[in-house]
């Protein structure tokens, strides 16, 4: 059979001052099978760290993007890496996509040397500049003009005014979406045409708080009042990405930014404090887990296509959940930084470390201990 | 050569924008206007499009800016008073000053924050404060309080040079004062270094640490109280962060005496910082007399021009102080 098929996106994308993208995408059974992977591989990390954090192995705030997962991957699919993403502190899924590896982001949980951020991040600072990945940004609306600002990058650096940007995509939630910022960020993107999209995970709750009880508004694509938007499904994987196509072919090519409603529920509570049904029912989890499963609607996919069947799914799954798992033991194995990384990476000297991505530091001359006797570099 | 403080600042940007492309201003009305206080005045269009009006939005074009420098490019970001950037400071700090922390190294923010700080004249409580301890006391940022149009320029340009985070705390009464500027600080390679303070006078009898328009008061005061036969020291800070400790203890070892004066309010601030500093060195042992500190009053600042006065530190608190400070013998 033909290696691409055809396949109709069952929720409709809806339109703000703009007309939406067609109801149908086009995908080959390696793009299915890689989203299918990268998707099951968030979940099982995420289960897997729910399970270490109950252990006390991760400590501190953990938020878990599972039933988010078509999110990232959607929107990497669209995107190359010279496009830069700033998320939420939910971010796991995300540095996945972006390049970091299994092992590393558990690390990260961990608070291990080799972890993204070398363990001086957490659950909610991860990052990776040398695929334009920002975080990982743990103040609520903070992310959104930052975003702005590396779209304005774009623009600053344009050559010609021809030529087809770049773009940035500023991730946020519904909770954070009525922070001022966000409009202030959005207004100056508008004004100055910057190359930005302004993208709402909706997964119905801000901690506990629903969106009808925090939001005037609740139709988030339309909250950038005459700036356009659309509101994607953010469930399935191959909406999410014809969406983010066609804004990113929008706002790339000059004319301004764009709001995206990415509608979507988070499996797990809030956060690892949270069990998550005191403000909704299990009822609803699980009826959502049944009819919107992101994951379950690429595996459908892949078997009506005639692409895999359920049992080479099955299989694939299992090597996945190894990987996972071998991940993890790997991570254990690690340990924490050095105590000398205390001090390190407060200030740069600007120069390039090696051939990484890191910089060199500048040491303070003092760095003030709690026992005065104790200083560092004095 | 005779220069403004705000024309050594214009000097500073045109010279660093001349030479780096991905240097930008950004702020409230500093293109068409020239800027609140004429910083940027002439540079708007000189620079198309690298000088950038913003809407009244801090916490918005802060953010935006930050945004920027992750990307490597160069944000000189003005704020029309500091006291606006309060609107701001979870960019400055959460965003900017600890980005590099969290990234292990691997996002660098080179930005510049600037504008006035500190007392105007007859603006009330909302527009008078110096920020001073508030930033001094954030690792990941560094600090300078310029006094004079030397500090002022040489400054700016390390500044925005530098790979890091930097606030530059400009005094806004100082804007129109003019200084002698030296052959060196005409220059357009003229920086000044992080963490050097400059011993503006030299003495033998009293240290006086400031900074920013309190060395002039520090100044006014040492000529006073020379012709009692006091020779103070006078230093001027020029960076609270990195702050140069090692000035500071060697001239109390000399003096054997030491008074700060600052603006900001007594609690938690510079002078605190200092003296504890002192304290907690060999220095300890040679001082003869209490430390102390000339601070702005514990109070927001008033509109009446008899209470704004009572709360600000001048030339006579400083020579009270030191008068109080030399007479005590240990």
């Amino acid at each position: 059979f033909s290696t691409s098929a055809t396949f109709d996106l069952p929720v409709d994308f809806k339109g703000h001052l703009c007309e939406p993208p067609p109801q149908q995408a086009e995908a080959t059974k390696e793009e299915l099978l890689e989203y299918h992977k990268n998707m099951f591989l968030i979940r099982r990390m995420e289960i897997a760290a729910d399970g270490e954090y109950k252990a006390r192995n991760i400590r501190g705030f953990c938020h878990l993007y599972d039933g988010q997962e078509a999110i990232a991957q959607g929107i990497e699919a669209a995107f190359t890496r010279e496009d830069d993403v700033i998320t939420t502190y939910r971010c796991h899924g995300m540095a996945l996509v972006r390049g970091s590896s299994v092992q590393a982001i558990f690390e990260e949980l961990l608070g291990f040397r080799n972890g993204v951020s070398r363990g001086k991040g957490g659950s909610m600072h991860m990052y990776n500049k040398s695929s334009n990945f920002y975080g990982g940004a743990a103040i609520v609306g903070a992310q959104v003009p930052i975003g702005a600002g590396l779209g304005f990058s774009h623009k600053y650096r344009r050559e010609n005014e021809s030529d087809k940007m770049n773009v940035s995509i500023a991730m946020y939630g519904d909770g954070s979406a009525n922070q001022g910022q966000v409009w202030e960020a959005a207004n100056m993107a508008a004004l100055w045409k910057l190359p930005v999209i302004f993208a709402c995970e909706n997964n119905e709750y801000g901690m506990g708080t629903s969106v009808n009880r925090s939001s005037y508004i609740t139709e988030y694509y339309k909250q950038g009042n005459t700036i356009p938007g659309i509101f994607i499904d953010g469930m399935d994987v191959l909406a999410v990405r014809e969406g983010m196509k066609f804004v990113k072919d929008y706002c790339g090519s000059g004319n301004g930014p764009m709001y995206v409603e990415l509608k979507t529920y988070r499996y797990h509570g809030h956060s690892m404090s949270d069990p998550g049904i005191s403000y909704r029912t299990r009822d609803e989890v699980t009826n959502v887990r049944q009819s919107r499963d992101p994951i379950e609607l690429v595996k459908k996919r892949l078997v009506e296509a005639g692409f895999s069947t359920e049992d080479e799914l099955k299989e694939i799954e299992k090597a996945l959940r190894k990987e996972v798992q071998d991940a993890l033991k790997a991570a254990k194995e690690s340990s924490v930084p050095d105590d000398s990384e205390l001090a390190t990476d407060i200030y740069t000297t600007g120069k390039k470390m090696g051939d990484g991505p890191r910089l060199e530091s500048e040491m303070p001359s003092v760095v003030r201990m709690p026992d005065i006797t104790n200083n560092l570099h004095y | 050569t005779k220069m403004s403080v705000r024309e050594a600042l214009n000097t500073a940007l045109l010279e660093e924008m001349e030479r780096d492309k991905d240097v930008y201003v950004m702020g409230e009305e500093v293109d068409k206007y020239d800027g609140a206080y004429k910083v940027t005045k002439g540079l708007g269009k000189k620079f198309e499009g690298r000088i950038i009006d913003t809407p009244i939005t801090e916490m918005g074009f802060t953010g935006l800016a930050v945004g920027s420098a992750y990307k490597g490019l160069r944000p000189v970001v003005e704020f029309m008073t500091f006291n606006f950037a309060m609107q701001a400071i979870d960019q400055i700090i959460n965003s900017a000053a600890k980005q590099l922390y969290m990234t292990a190294g691997t996002c660098n923010v080179p930005i510049v924050f600037r504008g006035p700080n500190g007392a105007a004249a007859g603006v009330g409580a909302q527009h008078s404060q110096c920020f001073g301890a508030w930033y001094g006391s954030v690792p990941g940022l560094k600090v300078f309080m310029p006094y004079s149009s030397e500090d002022a320029k040489g400054m700016l340009k390390a500044a925005i040079r530098d790979p890091n985070p930097v606030v530059v705390l400009e005094h806004e009464l100082m804007y129109g004062t003019e200084f002698e500027m030296s052959e060196e600080a005409m220059s357009s390679d003229f920086t000044v270094p992080f963490g050097k303070a400059k011993i503006e006078r030299e003495g033998t009898d009293l240290t006086i640490v400031t900074m920013s328009r309190s060395v002039k008061f520090a100044l006014e005061a040492a000529d006073e109280l020379a012709k009692d036969g006091v020779k103070a020291e006078v230093i001027n800070l020029r960076c609270i962060r990195p702050l140069d400790k090692e000035t500071i203890i060697k001239s109390v070892i000399k003096t054997n005496r030491l008074m700060t004066v600052e603006e900001g309010w007594p609690q938690h601030g510079i002078g605190s910082e200092i003296l504890s500093t002192v304290f907690e060195s060999e220095a300890f042992d040679y001082l003869d007399a209490p430390a102390i500190r000339v601070t702005g009053a514990d109070v927001p600042m008033a509109y009446a021009t008899n209470l704004e006065k009572l709360s600000l530190p001048g030339t006579e608190d400083i020579i009270r102080t030191a008068k109080r400070i030399t007479e005590r013998k240990m």
